[in-house]
C-alpha cells in the first residue's frame, strides 16, 4: 500500500479510541443484553486494525497496546482464573458463578462476578488474536 | 474439580508458554513440567476410578442433563493416561528433533492445545462439548500439521483441512437432528430417553451421520483418503503425535456413541460395523504394502489397524471391547514408537525413501532394535503387546462366531508382517545404494534417541505384564457396555 489517504488517517486517529470505549460498553453489558466478550473483543480488534489500513501494519505494531501473544496469554488466563475464584472460597463448584453488587449512589448498580472475569478474559483473546492475524496478512503486501 | 485439571492444567500451561513466546529453553522446561503433571494427574484419576468406580463433575454445579458434565470410566480413564505418557514422550523426542524455527513458532503452545482437546473429548458427557473439543483439537492440528510451511506440508494440509471440515459440518448436522428429536444432549439424559422412544427414524439417521463424522476423523473405509496424503508430511514428532491420538479420540468416541446410543436395529449396525471394519483392515495393509517410504507405510498402518479397533466393536461382547480397549493402548505406544524410530533413521540416514537408505544396523544396531521391537508388536509377534490385543480380539470374534472378520483379521497381521519386514531389510539390512542421493547426516539427537528408547521399553513392560492387569480391561470393556452404569453416574 503506496497511498495513505490523510482522510482515513485523521478519521482512524479519532475513531480509534471511539472504538475500544465502545468495545468496554459491549463488553459489560454483554451478560443481560446482546454483546459480551467476543463481539467487544471484535469491536477492540478492529479499531487497531482500521489504525493499521491507515498508517501501515508496521506502524501499528509499535503502539503500546498492540502485544497479540501477550493479551491472549493474558485473556486466557483471566478466563481461567475466572473458573477458580469459587474455589478459593472452599467450593469444589468449578466454573460456578459469583456476583458482587457495587451500588452506585443515584446512577447504577455495578454488577461484578466471575462471568464478567471470563468475558474479560475472551475479549482480550479474540482482541489479541484479530490483530494477530490481521496485522500478520496486512503486512505481506 | 479433579475431572477438570486434565484440561485445565495443558491450558494453564499454554498461558505461561504464550508469556514466555520466545524464549525457548524456558518453554521446553514449562512443556516437560506440566507434561509430566499431566501423566500423575491421569494416573491418579486412574486409580480412583480402580478403587471407587466411574464418576462425574458438573461444570460450573449445574445438574446433570442442564449443565456441562465431565464423567470418567476405566476406559476413558486408560485412555487419559495412554494419552499424557505418549505427549509427554513426543514432547521430549521433538526438543531434539524438531528445528528452532518450528519450536519458536510455536510448537509447545500447540502440543498443549491439541492434549487439552484430547482430554477434553475423553471426558466429557456432553455432546455439543465434546464438538467444541473436537474443535479446539482440530484447530491445533491444522496449525501443527502446516508449522514450518513447506510446500507439500500445506499441499497435505489443503486435504486434511477440508475432509476434516466437512466431518465437523456433519457432526453438527447429527447434533442438530439428536436435539432436534431428543431436546437434549447431555449423552447419558439421551440414552436414558432412548429408552422410551418410539419412533426411531431419525435417530438413526442421526446416529449414521455420526458414524459418519466420527469415521471421518478416525479414518475408517470409506473416509480416510486424508490420512495418507497428510499424515507424511509434517516433521515425524508432528506425526507421531497425531498418529496416537487424533484417530485414537475418533474411535473412542464411536466406541462410547455406539455402547450407548445404539439399542434398536442391533443386528444391522452390527453387520455394517464388521464390514466396514474388515475393508478398513485390508485396504489400509494393501496400500502399506505397496509403499516405499517410511512414513508412508506407517501411516497407511493406522488405518489398517483402526479396522482391528472397530472390530473389536463389531463384536460387542466384553471380551471384543475389552480386547478392542487393550489393542488401541498398544496401538497409541507402538504406533507413536515406529514413527519416532523413523524419524531417528532420518536423522541418521537423511531420507525416508527405502530405496535411498540402508545398513543402519551396521552402524547402530540398537537403533535398529528400536524400530523393530514396535514394528514387531505392530505386527503381532508374542510376547509384545500386539500379540495380546490380536489373541484378545480373535479369541472374541471366534467366541462371539464372527468367523469371517476374525479370518480376515488373521491374514491381515500377516500382511503386516511383510510390510513392517520389508521396512527392516531395506533400511537396515540392506547395503546402502551406490547411487543413492541421501546424504548421511549421521547425527542422533540425545533427547529423541532416549525418548524412543524409554518407550520401546515401556511396550516391551507392558506386552509383558498383560497377566497382572488385562482384567482392567475387560473391566473397562464391561463398563463400556454396561449403559446403565454410565447413566447412573452422570445422572445419579
Amino acid at each position: 500500500m503506496i497511498m495513505r489517504s490523510e482522510i482515513l488517517k485523521i478519521a482512524a486517529l479519532h475513531l480509534k479510541p471511539l472504538l475500544l470505549v465502545l468495545s468496554l460498553i459491549v463488553l459489560y453489558r454483554g451478560h443481560n443484553e446482546p454483546g459480551g466478550g467476543f463481539v467487544g473483543g471484535l469491536l477492540a480488534g478492529t479499531a487497531f486494525v482500521l489504525h493499521g489500513m491507515a498508517f501501515g501494519a508496521e506502524c501499528t505494531k509499535k503502539l503500546p497496546l498492540v502485544k497479540p501473544f501477550l493479551l491472549i496469554g493474558l485473556g486466557l488466563m483471566f478466563s481461567l482464573l475466572s473458573g477458580f475464584i469459587v474455589v478459593l472460597f472452599g467450593n469444589d463448584m468449578f466454573m460456578q458463578g459469583l456476583w458482587i453488587n457495587i451500588p452506585i449512589p443515584g446512577i447504577t448498580e455495578l454488577k461484578l462476578g466471575t462471568p464478567l472475569l471470563f468475558d474479560i478474559g475472551v475479549y482480550l483473546v479474540v482482541a489479541g488474536m484479530l490483530m494477530l492475524v490481521m496485522l500478520s496478512i496486512m503486512e505481506e503486501d | 474439580m479433579t475431572l477438570f485439571l486434565p484440561v485445565i492444567l495443558p491450558l494453564a500451561a499454554i498461558v505461561m508458554l504464550l508469556f514466555s513466546y520466545k524464549l525457548n529453553r524456558l518453554q521446553q522446561f514449562i512443556s516437560i513440567f506440566s507434561m509430566s503433571l499431566l501423566v500423575l494427574l491421569a494416573i491418579h484419576i486412574l486409580l480412583e476410578v480402580i478403587s471407587n468406580g466411574p464418576f462425574a463433575m458438573q461444570a460450573g454445579g449445574w445438574e446433570a442433563p442442564f449443565g456441562i458434565t465431565f464423567t470418567v470410566d476405566l476406559f476413558s480413564a486408560i485412555m487419559l493416561v495412554t494419552t499424557a505418557l505418549i505427549a509427554l514422550i513426543v514432547t521430549i523426542y521433538s526438543i531434539g528433533f524438531l528445528d528452532k524455527t518450528r519450536k519458536q513458532a510455536g510448537f509447545y503452545i500447540l502440543i498443549h492445545g491439541l492434549v487439552t482437546g484430547v482430554n477434553g473429548s475423553f471426558l466429557t458427557g456432553d455432546i455439543f462439548n465434546l464438538y467444541v473439543w473436537f474443535e479446539v483439537m482440530l484447530i491445533s492440528s491444522f496449525v501443527l500439521i502446516t508449522l514450518g510451511a513447506e510446500k507439500q506440508q500445506l499441499r497435505g494440509a489443503v486435504k486434511y483441512v477440508v475432509l476434516n471440515l466437512i466431518g465437523s459440518v456433519i457432526f453438527v448436522t447429527a447434533i442438530g437432528l439428536m436435539y432436534g428429536q431428543m431436546g437434549t444432549l447431555n449423552m447419558a439424559d439421551i440414552a436414558l430417553k432412548l429408552r422410551e422412544i418410539e419412533h426411531t427414524g431419525l435417530i438413526n439417521s442421526s446416529l449414521m451421520l455420526f458414524f459418519i463424522a466420527f469415521g471421518i476423523k478416525a479414518a475408517l473405509f470409506p473416509f480416510f483418503f486424508w490420512l495418507p496424503a497428510s499424515y507424511p508430511t509434517p516433521p515425524v514428532a508432528i506425526t507421531a503425535f497425531f498418529a496416537g491420538t487424533l484417530t485414537k479420540v475418533g474411535v473412542y468416541v464411536i466406541l462410547r456413541f455406539y455402547s450407548l446410543f445404539v439399542i434398536t436395529d442391533l443386528t444391522t449396525w452390527q453387520m455394517i460395523v464388521m464390514i466396514i471394519a474388515g475393508i478398513t483392515m485390508v485396504s489400509g495393509v494393501l496400500m502399506a504394502a505397496s509403499a516405499y517410504d517410511i512414513r508412508k507405510i506407517l501411516s497407511f498402518h493406522i488405518i489398517s489397524q483402526i479396522g482391528y479397533m472397530i472390530m473389536g466393536l463389531g463384536i460387542a461382547t466384553v471380551i471384543g471391547l475389552g480386547g478392542a480397549i487393550y489393542f488401541m493402548v498398544h496401538n497409541i505406544l507402538s504406533k507413536t514408537a515406529t514413527f519416532m524410530a523413523g524419524g531417528l533413521f532420518f536423522k541418521y540416514r537423511g531420507s525416508y525413501d527405502l530405496k535411498e537408505i540402508g545398513w543402519i544396523y551396521k552402524d547402530k544396531p540398537l537403533l535398529a532394535f528400536l524400530f523393530l521391537l514396535p514394528a514387531l508388536s505392530l505386527a503381532g509377534i508374542p510376547p509384545t503387546p500386539g500379540f495380546f490385543g490380536k489373541l484378545f480380539l480373535i479369541y472374541g470374534g471366534f467366541q462371539a462366531g464372527a468367523w469371517e472378520i476374525t479370518t480376515v483379521a488373521i491374514i491381515v497381521s500377516i500382511i503386516t508382517l511383510f510390510s513392517m519386514v520389508k521396512i527392516w531389510n531395506e533400511a537396515v539390512w540392506k547395503k546402502i545404494p551406490e547411487h543413492s542421493k541421501a546424504v548421511d547426516k549421521k547425527t542422533l539427537p540425545v533427547s529423541s534417541f532416549w525418548s524412543t528408547l524409554v518407550l520401546v521399553v515401556l511396550i516391551v513392560m507392558f506386552g509383558l505384564g498383560t497377566g497382572l492387569y488385562a482384567d482392567y480391561f475387560f473391566e473397562a470393556g464391561r463398563q463400556l457396555m454396561d449403559a446403565e452404569l454410565y447413566i447412573n453416574t452422570v445422572l445419579k
